[in-house]
């Protein structure tokens, strides 16, 4: 485990990264930079530049911490109410992104008769790599504002899935914020203060909180684990993977030139059977991951990065190393035409059900740039071992704009 | 019940199966006569001494017939001769320890058996010579003839319910229907190693749509029998009474899955391990505790008779550990206090489903049955999950 001194380090020898990457024809580009400032930790000081030709929080290593809201706009609330919330929307993200309350006046100095315009609780706490990314869902696009006309092609429901066990309140939404941070409150502040800017237009469908990433986006950070203790998503997409970026991440805005340099969202809040998980052999456990617990690594050898040889033969098993129903089969590339996703997935704990179990799992998220990229490698799924010990409770899709340079609206294109 | 007798039986039962019974005294040797008619099952004696006892069958029915000798909890084998041809005779040789325990034949070799009669064995405990070869291929053969045993059951409880519900005696059907998941609850981790068949036969109606397969099988025909309680679970949804035409076709296609089934498990190539059978009691409980499962009362969510599947799930576990107890109970202190805690977490299981009903006279419908009672089986069941996850590394383990 790093201490956090390192992972300030590793950060923002990562951030120079991105920045070369995404430098050609960027407005502003999606980086990191760590401020002077009265904070004497590094890492507090962090920050991730909101401006740029793509959103930051999509290939911006992944932070520690997640709030998530998805939002549905409110009965009364037209096409000028979406657009004025999108642009004070954008005005405030682009504060807290600095680590800066949410208006000049803020927490405090608005006076002694009025309610204070920033909540306060992330005051003195620094950027903290604060990335507030932004999202429409299918609904926006209904016959409700008159923006039928601008719905990207591929942004429709998503199918059913094998396992599915979907329920509402953690499903869909017209409008969503991921806010990401290495400091859990900062990201709370950024949606309570969001939502507050939001009341009378759109109000939270369901909110998620993770507290630990399980994705690596960038390849400086080490792979995290799962609350099935394994490390997944060690085959993603990482930020200096240019080529792959363009291919499979961002959107071209072919048949809605305002999606281009954006990118499909899809989030899935996954379940685990705890309980009946920790009663698994190791051996069954390695198997249905088709990793080893401790390394990472392939059943086939090696470490960790080593490309997973799926024609092994075992002759213990009468059939391959890595079984055909090995998670780590069913969602690698190879099984999916060549197909990846960019995974940027956090852990959560939320208490317990009501018969005494822990109510965890993965909140899932991935960026692509077309949703089938999903469908596809969800379908291959639907053989993998591992959803005996999962269930998909939650579903939704947003359709991610691009970046923005200062002094513009997220989805300004939607109104031009 | 003392589980504790049937278990020592348990690897001598394998001994019996595999054929190779040594050092029997035939001076101490229990002889007994059993005549299998058309309809009973008739032995010579209602009781012997322990040691080696040989059950001489003669085969005076019409159609082949098998004999059992059961444990005291009706459901885990002990011994079996199966394939006896009408006029013939075959032996069974078990080395028996003190217990209580019931004898049985099953002409036709299929369904349920008859002239159960209760067989008492008296005397002091027999020492087990027997090696861990032979202990594992006498486990692994009284856990596959339990399966086989359970499958075959499965379809005789099958065919009378689908016809109760195809000829519209619905009241009937539905007493039937939570007795006839029994036999498929108690073995439901093997159908499930036939891929094809655990979702055509027990699939739940959202599992069925997420994967987009046809719903068919058990909750196909609960979900028209309980059309009220279907109507309330999915408002939504305009959910109509089958014709008599869909009845035929959803009846007929259950009792053909479930005779697929017992020819799968019948077959030659049909081999479990020692590891299979108890993952599958492990697997048997995760199928109560998960979110679509009995103990949310999600698997009978139009019957509510959960109850009924909870408690086949725990025997169907029980019966797996009791084929391997006298395995696990030769892996030295721990291993035996492993044994010891699970006889007490089954008994309590049990015993805490009891205070619901019985299959006899019924179980309490799972609606009524509040969370705070949901949460103290969910307890009881995490106290018997815990120490059997444990048992697979202790059969597999050295001997101590």
């Amino acid at each position: 485990m790093p201490t956090s001194n390192d992972r300030g380090l590793s950060r923002r020898s990562v951030l120079g990264l991105i920045g070369a990457a995404g430098a050609a024809g960027a407005v502003g580009v999606a980086g990191a930079v760590a401020i002077a400032g009265g904070d004497d930790s590094d890492s507090a000081q962090s920050m991730v530049e909101f401006n740029g030709a793509h959103q930051a929080g999509i290939t911006t290593a992944a932070q520690e911490h997640l709030y998530f809201a998805s939002y549905d706009l409110t009965s009364t609330a037209d096409r000028e109410d979406i657009k004025e919330l999108l642009a004070e929307w954008t005005e405030a993200a682009a504060r807290l992104t600095k680590g800066q309350e949410v208006t000049a006046e803020g927490a405090t100095g608005g006076g002694p008769h009025k309610p204070p315009d920033d909540t306060g609780e992330a005051l003195g706490l620094g950027p903290n790599n604060l990335t507030i990314t932004f999202g429409f869902g299918p609904g926006l696009f209904d016959d409700r504002f008159g923006l039928a006309a601008k719905r990207p092609a591929e942004l429709a429901e998503l199918p059913s899935f094998a396992f599915d066990l979907l329920e509402d309140r953690y499903s869909g939404g017209d409008l969503c914020i991921q806010a990401c941070a290495d400091d859990p409150q900062v990201a709370v502040h950024a949606i309570r203060n969001l939502t507050r800017i939001a009341f009378g237009r759109a109000q939270i469908r369901w909110a998620q909180l993770g507290y630990g990433r399980t994705s690596t986006t960038d390849k400086s950070q080490e792979t995290p684990r799962n609350l099935f203790g394994f490390k997944d998503g060690t085959a993603n997409i990482f930020n200096d993977e240019k080529e792959d970026l363009a291919k499979w991440v961002w959107a071209d805005g072919a048949n809605q030139p305002w999606m281009a340099g954006g990118s499909f969202l899809v989030a899935r809040k996954i379940m685990m059977l705890i309980e009946s998980w920790d009663r698994v052999r190791l051996s069954e456990q390695q198997a249905i991951f088709g990793r080893d617990k401790g390394e990472g690594a392939p059943l086939s050898g090696g470490t960790e990065f080593t490309e997973p040889d799926f024609e092994m033969a075992s002759t213990e098993l009468g059939g391959p190393v890595i079984s055909l129903t090995s998670h780590v089969r069913l969602a690698h590339p190879d099984a999916n035409a060549g197909k990846r996703i960019l995974r940027r997935g956090y852990n959560f704990v939320e208490g317990n059900n009501n018969l005494g179990q822990i109510s965890g799992g993965l909140f899932f998220l991935s960026f692509q740039r077309s949703p089938q990229q999903f469908i596809d490698v969800q379908k291959s799924l639907a053989a993998d071992a591992l959803n005996e010990y999962i269930r998909h409770v939650g579903s939704a899709i947003f359709a991610v704009p691009p970046g923005v340079k200062p002094g513009e609206s997220i989805g300004a294109g939607l109104f031009s | 019940m003392n589980p504790r007798s049937i278990l020592a039986i348990a690897g001598v039962a394998a001994l019996a199966l595999s054929g190779c019974v040594k050092n029997a005294d035939p001076n101490a040797t229990n002889a007994i006569n059993v005549s299998s008619t058309v309809d009973d099952c008739e032995v010579s004696a209602t009781s012997a001494t322990s040691g080696n006892v040989t059950f001489a069958v003669k085969n005076d029915g019409k159609k082949v017939t098998e004999f059992y000798l059961l444990a005291e909890d009706g459901l885990s084998i002990i011994g079996e001769v199966e394939n006896i041809a009408p006029g013939t005779s075959r032996n069974l040789t078990v080395q028996a320890q003190p217990g209580s325990y019931f004898t049985e034949c099953k002409p036709s070799m299929v369904g349920e058996g008859v002239g159960r009669k209760t067989f008492e064995v008296t005397g002091k405990q027999v020492e087990v010579d027997a090696n861990e070869q032979e202990a594992t291929a006498a486990a692994v053969a009284a856990y596959t003839a339990y399966t086989k045993d359970q499958v075959g059951r499965l379809v005789t409880e099958v065919e009378k319910f689908v016809a109760a519900y195809q000829s519209g005696d619905d009241d009937l059907a539905r007493k039937l229907f939570p007795l006839a998941r029994t036999s498929y609850e108690r073995i439901e981790p093997t159908a499930s190693q036939f891929g094809d068949l655990d979702p055509k036969i027990d699939y739940r109606k959202p599992g069925a749509e997420a994967e987009g397969i046809e719903f068919t099988g058990f909750h196909r025909l609960e979900m028209d029998l309980w059309l009220k309680e279907a109507r309330k679970n999915y408002p939504d949804e305009k959910i109509t009474a089958l014709t008599k035409a869909e009845r035929t076709k959803y009846g007929n296609q259950l009792v053909a899955d479930v005779k697929a089934l017992n020819e799968k498990v019948t077959a030659n190539d049909f081999v479990l391990t020692l590891a299979d059978i108890t993952n599958g009691a492990i697997g048997l409980l995760d199928e109560v505790a998960a979110p679509d499962g009995k103990l949310p009362g999600e698997e009978d969510e139009f019957s509510h008779t959960d109850l009924y599947d909870f408690y086949a799930n725990v025997e169907g576990a029980r019966v797996a550990f009791e084929s391997v107890r006298s395995i696990a109970n030769s892996k030295g202190e721990a291993a035996k206090e492993l044994v010891g805690d699970l006889d007490e977490q089954f008994a309590a299981m049990l015993a805490l489903l009891s205070t619901y009903g019985n299959y006899k006279d019924g179980f309490v419908s799972y609606d009524t049955v509040n969370q705070q009672k949901r949460n103290e089986l969910g307890a009881q069941l995490n106290a018997l999950s815990e120490p059997l996850s444990q048992l697979t590394d202790t059969v597999l383990s050295a001997n101590k």
